[in-house]
């Protein structure tokens, strides 16, 4: 294969040769490969994953030629398995494309470990009672697994993972690290040898707004008994300071300034959410706790200690007006700080895995510097295992989303689906699958809905009867443009985990197509 | 009914909407196998853009009932397009997208029909868009957009009472993404808003400022852009820089690095060199499939009526979880595109040329080489030669006799706009009335045949 560095150049620009790497290194086990299925698998095969088995033990029918891309015409009566993985080893043959001809349900019963050979099962069109064991044994197996599920305008995306931690979160807004609510020594002297009262026009439009903010805080600091402002009228005046100290209209560096001045005023310390990630019980580490755990245990004591509040610094700053000279200065500071701080780091992560009993060289250097620079990105994701959801859904949540106008539709299809599945069970079919019983059918799924409710503890409440009508219409249909929108958001997911960076979706997505008010159900 | 069950059908999972009446659906839903057949016959729907969101939109409105579907292109297939436009292998590159793209959907879906146009959009004339039913598009330039927006809504009219007359409506959906993230929205003319009416939604990209460039550069993308804007026109003068031209590319790169040096600045490679000198967008298959399918599923709504239909923006973010969003924009009454149109009043003395002229300063249009069209005839044509001189002698002749004497009408006009310091091509419709002709004709006024 030619130039996979060119071929996937659109996605390095996004994951990385990291996250590449990652994704090349990942086997993933497809069940059932109709179009949700199918359409999952092919935004991963492009991407240049690993290896994919596809399991599915149904034959092409002509039905599955009007919503599923990967078989045609000449597929019909063949194993679906087997087309669906020869039009998507076409696709892209650095990928290991296998099939196997068995009945998904069959083999979660029968072979549970066939499974722990994966790094990722995606499950798709699965019914509750296969859902439930599945998680189980991948659970048990510790292999990733996410559920995708198309049906009528409706279906949902579920990731059962028991804790996954992310060190490159990569969220597109967060605030920079630049410390000018607390600067260290080395910085306020670089401050304190540039001079803000230059005549020279030019050389004072130039001086970069760290600078500027340091100096001015510091002056703040001096009149005020130490203390930084911190009510609206002390702001206020703080920003007064700042543009009186302006020569000429046309200084981006003063404008710059006046505008990031709420990085003086914010608090110092770590957020909540790291808050609760160092005070986890994960952080209490043992020769079993994982690398990320052990690193989270370092940065605790880093924040105790030298770090007196604060984590390792980041170490880059955002361009700003500047002459060259200043900013590439003040970059190197920023720089050597980050570079004590992380060696700081990595010797408490070395002490920490001797006394744990393991290999002070089990860290690489270049996870700690990662780790170190994403410090304040950590994120940490649980999932609850299915059982537990759908035996003792979290109540108040529960609540909430059947009276919030906003969650209410998504609340019913949650409930729909899972009513579907008990309908199938009862008699053999989905609601409304053959055209004769719909009217039945919907009196029929009520019932079992409104019992599926106060299994779940809710009881008198109503489900709006144009959802069950719908639901009744769509006839566990299987279209393709919505498979192609659950798929496409399970194979997005699949990314975040395998590749470990950006923060994968909590709770169960559930897709309504009618208005795309889809949401996120936390349950 | 019993029939659709016995025999096997390639529409057995979309029968299920087709054939069956529901609550949630749209106005003149009219469900039955006629609606089926319909959708296949009579349904033309126009994919714009062959690249990431074309090739999945191909492939969805194939597989939602369409049969009739034409996509237009301009470009070739490149490798790094292989990441996420499945229709194309290694051994495509270097072929227009559109005739593959169309190529491999109809191998795979028998009954469907695709025509590709390997062509610019601006070479298509109005009546070829006119021939549409839904106008679906999977682009990534705001300048591209922007034109099939205004021809949508050249065709809109509106009635005496100032409502959009329901014919005349052209629907589009529209698709974006970037990374992790994107936006499908649906667009009816006249009733939902216009690209045009919520342009601000697409700020102009912030460009670097040249003194920066030139005296005080800090990041590498500052290096990279001296190399491109500036360094190249000093050392390579007349030579017109060409991003897709590798030997171009290397030198800017290498200048790049040299200026980075003496600097101190970090960071150049060639692979920033190449995303800062050419835009590039990062792109992957999941977001496109995402945003794809909300498209074909919108289609499909519009053209059927079996659910009611996205109200009217939505945005998808998977970067940080997943967050869905639809908001309800609303329309610019004073939208020089999807309103009725810029009046322009005029003597019925005017020449094409004087009207022409007159566009140019008109302070809302200001628009430069107009060719002008009224009812689909061509009054003036800028290009190709053969129809400039065809018409050329119409310049010197009264608008009012050129346009049957009507005395009010729709009128209209290409031509180049300026925007942002680029040139681009604008579609305006203009409502132009001839002054002191009250709806009578004036057999006296010059012209006649
Ligand atoms: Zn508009």
């Amino acid at each position: 294969m030619a130039e996979p560095k060119t071929k996937y150049d659109r996605q390095l620009r996004i994951w990385g040769e990291q996250g590449q790497a990652a994704l090349e290194n990942a086997s993933i086990c497809l069940l059932n490969c109709g179009p949700t299925g199918s359409e999952t698998l092919k935004n991963l095969v492009l991407g240049g994953i690993g290896s994919i088995t596809v399991v599915d033990g149904s034959r092409v029918e002509v039905g599955d030629l009007g919503n599923n891309f990967m078989v045609d015409d000449s597929s019909v009566g063949q194993s679906k398995a087997k087309c669906v993985c020869a039009f998507l080893q076409e696709l892209n043959d650095a990928v290991k494309a296998k099939f196997v001809e068995e009945c998904p349900d069959a083999l979660i019963e029968t072979k549970p470990s066939f499974f722990s050979q994966f790094t990722l099962v995606v499950a798709t069109q699965l019914a509750e009672d296969s859902m439930v064991k599945l998680d189980r044994i991948c659970r048990e197996a510790n292999v990733m697994l996410i559920f995708a599920r198309s049906y009528g305008l409706t279906g949902f995306v579920r990731i059962s993972v028991k804790e996954h931690t992310v060190v490159e979160s990569k969220p597109d807004h967060f605030l920079d690290d630049l410390r000018l609510n607390n600067p260290w020594p080395e910085l306020r002297e670089f401050a304190e040898s540039i001079d803000l009262h230059v005549s020279d026009p030019v050389i004072h439009k130039h001086t970069p707004y760290v600078v500027i903010l340091v100096k001015i805080a510091d002056e703040w600091a001096k009149s005020h008994g130490g203390n930084l402002p911190s009510t609206r009228e002390e702001k206020k005046e703080f920003k007064e300071l700042l543009k009186a100290k302006m020569i000429a209209i046309d200084e981006d560096n003063y404008k710059e300034a006046i505008d990031a001045s709420f990085k003086v005023f914010s608090p110092r310390g770590i957020g909540p959410n790291l808050q609760q990630i160092i005070n986890d019980c994960k952080a209490e580490v043992d020769s079993s706790s994982p690398d990320f755990w052990i690193m989270v245990a370092a940065l605790k004591e880093f924040i105790a200690n030298e770090g007196g509040g604060e984590v390792p610094l980041e170490g880059s700053i955002p361009d700003m007006t500047s002459s060259t000279e200043l900013y590439v200065n003040l970059q190197k500071i920023y720089q050597a700080k980050a570079e004590a701080d992380f060696q700081v780091m990595e010797q408490r992560v070395k002490s920490i895995l001797k006394k744990i009993g393991r290999d002070q060289g089990n860290i690489t250097k270049m996870s700690m510097k990662s780790f170190c620079k994403n410090a304040r990105k950590l994120t940490v994701c649980r999932y609850r295992i299915l059982e537990d959801e759908f035996n003792w859904p979290l109540q108040p949540e529960l609540q909430k989303y059947l009276t919030d106008e906003d969650y209410s539709a998504a609340m019913v299809f949650y409930i729909l689906l899972r009513a579907a599945d008990r309908f199938a069970s009862n008699y053999n079919r989905f609601p409304g699958q053959f055209d004769g019983e719909i009217d039945d059918d919907i009196s029929r799924l009520k019932t079992i809905a409104v019992g599926l409710l106060s299994d779940m503890g809710c009881n008198g409440l109503t489900l709006t009867e144009d959802l069950i009508n719908e639901m009744c219409r769509f006839g566990a249909a299987e279209l393709h443009a919505v498979a192609a929108f659950v798929g496409g958001i399970a194979s997005q997911e699949m990314i975040k985990l395998i590749t470990k960076q950006f923060v994968p979706m909590s709770g169960t997505f559930i897709f309504n197509g009618i208005d795309h008010k889809s949401q996120l159900l936390q349950l | 009914m019993a029939d659709t069950e016995s025999q096997p059908s390639r529409s057995r999972d979309l029968d299920k909407l087709l054939l069956r009446p529901g609550n949630l659906v749209g106005p003149n839903f009219e469900p039955g196998p006629q609606l089926r057949a319909d959708l296949q016959e009579y349904a033309r729907v126009l994919v714009v853009g062959a690249g990431g969101l074309g090739c999945e939109l191909l492939k969805d409105l194939a597989l939602s009932g369409f049969k009739n579907l034409e996509v237009i292109d301009m470009d070739r297939i490149e490798v790094s397009n292989l990441n996420r436009q499945f229709l194309f292998r290694l051994q495509d590159v270097g072929k227009p997208k559109a005739d593959v793209a169309a190529k491999r959907v109809m191998e795979r879906v028998s009954g469907v029909n695709i025509i590709p146009h390997f062509s610019r959009i601006e070479d298509k004339d109005l009546d070829f868009y006119n021939d549409f039913n839904i106008i679906a598009l999977g682009l990534d330039s705001i300048e591209a957009r922007s034109y099939i927006n205004a021809v949508a809504c050249s065709f809109l009219e509106y009635d005496s009472d100032d409502n959009p007359r329901e014919e005349t409506i052209k629907p589009m959906v529209d698709g974006g993404t970037e990374g992790f993230k994107g936006h499908a929205r649906v667009i009816i003319p006249g009733v939902t808003p216009c690209f045009e009416c919520t342009i601000w939604l697409f700020p102009p990209q912030e460009k670097f400022p040249l003194c920066t460039l030139a005296e005080t550069p800090r990041t590498a993308a500052h290096c990279i852009e001296y190399a491109h804007l500036i360094k190249w026109d000093e050392v390579r003068s007349g030579k017109t820089f060409d991003p897709d031209d590798p030997e171009h590319m290397k030198w800017v790169y290498e200048e790049a690095v040299k200026r980075a040096e003496l600097f101190g600045i970090p960071g150049v490679t060639y692979s920033l060199t190449q995303g800062v000198v050419k835009n590039i967008i990062p792109a992957i298959a999941s977001t496109n499939a995402i945003i794809s399918a909300a498209c074909a599923l919108e289609t499909l709504k519009i053209a059927s009526g079996c659910s009611k239909t996205l109200s009217n923006y939505l945005t998808y973010n998977g970067v940080e979880g997943l967050h869905t969003k639809v908001t309800e924009f609303v329309k610019d009454k004073d939208c020089l595109v999807c309103g009725p149109g810029v009046l322009i009043e005029l003597d019925p003395s005017t020449t094409l040329q004087k009207f022409i002229n007159l566009l140019e300063d008109h302070p809302k249009l200001l628009l430069s080489k107009a060719s002008v069209t009224h009812r689909g005839n061509n009054l003036y044509m800028q290009a190709p030669p053969v129809l400039e001189e065809m018409t050329r002698s119409n310049l010197s002749l009264p608008l009012f006799g050129l346009m049957g004497k009507i005395p009010m009408d729709i009128v209209h006009v290409t031509g180049t706009t300026r925007k942002n310091d680029k040139k681009t091509s604008s579609l305006r419709k203009l409502r132009v009335v001839f002054k002191g002709v009250d709806g009578v004709i004036d057999m006296d006024t010059a012209g006649g045949a």
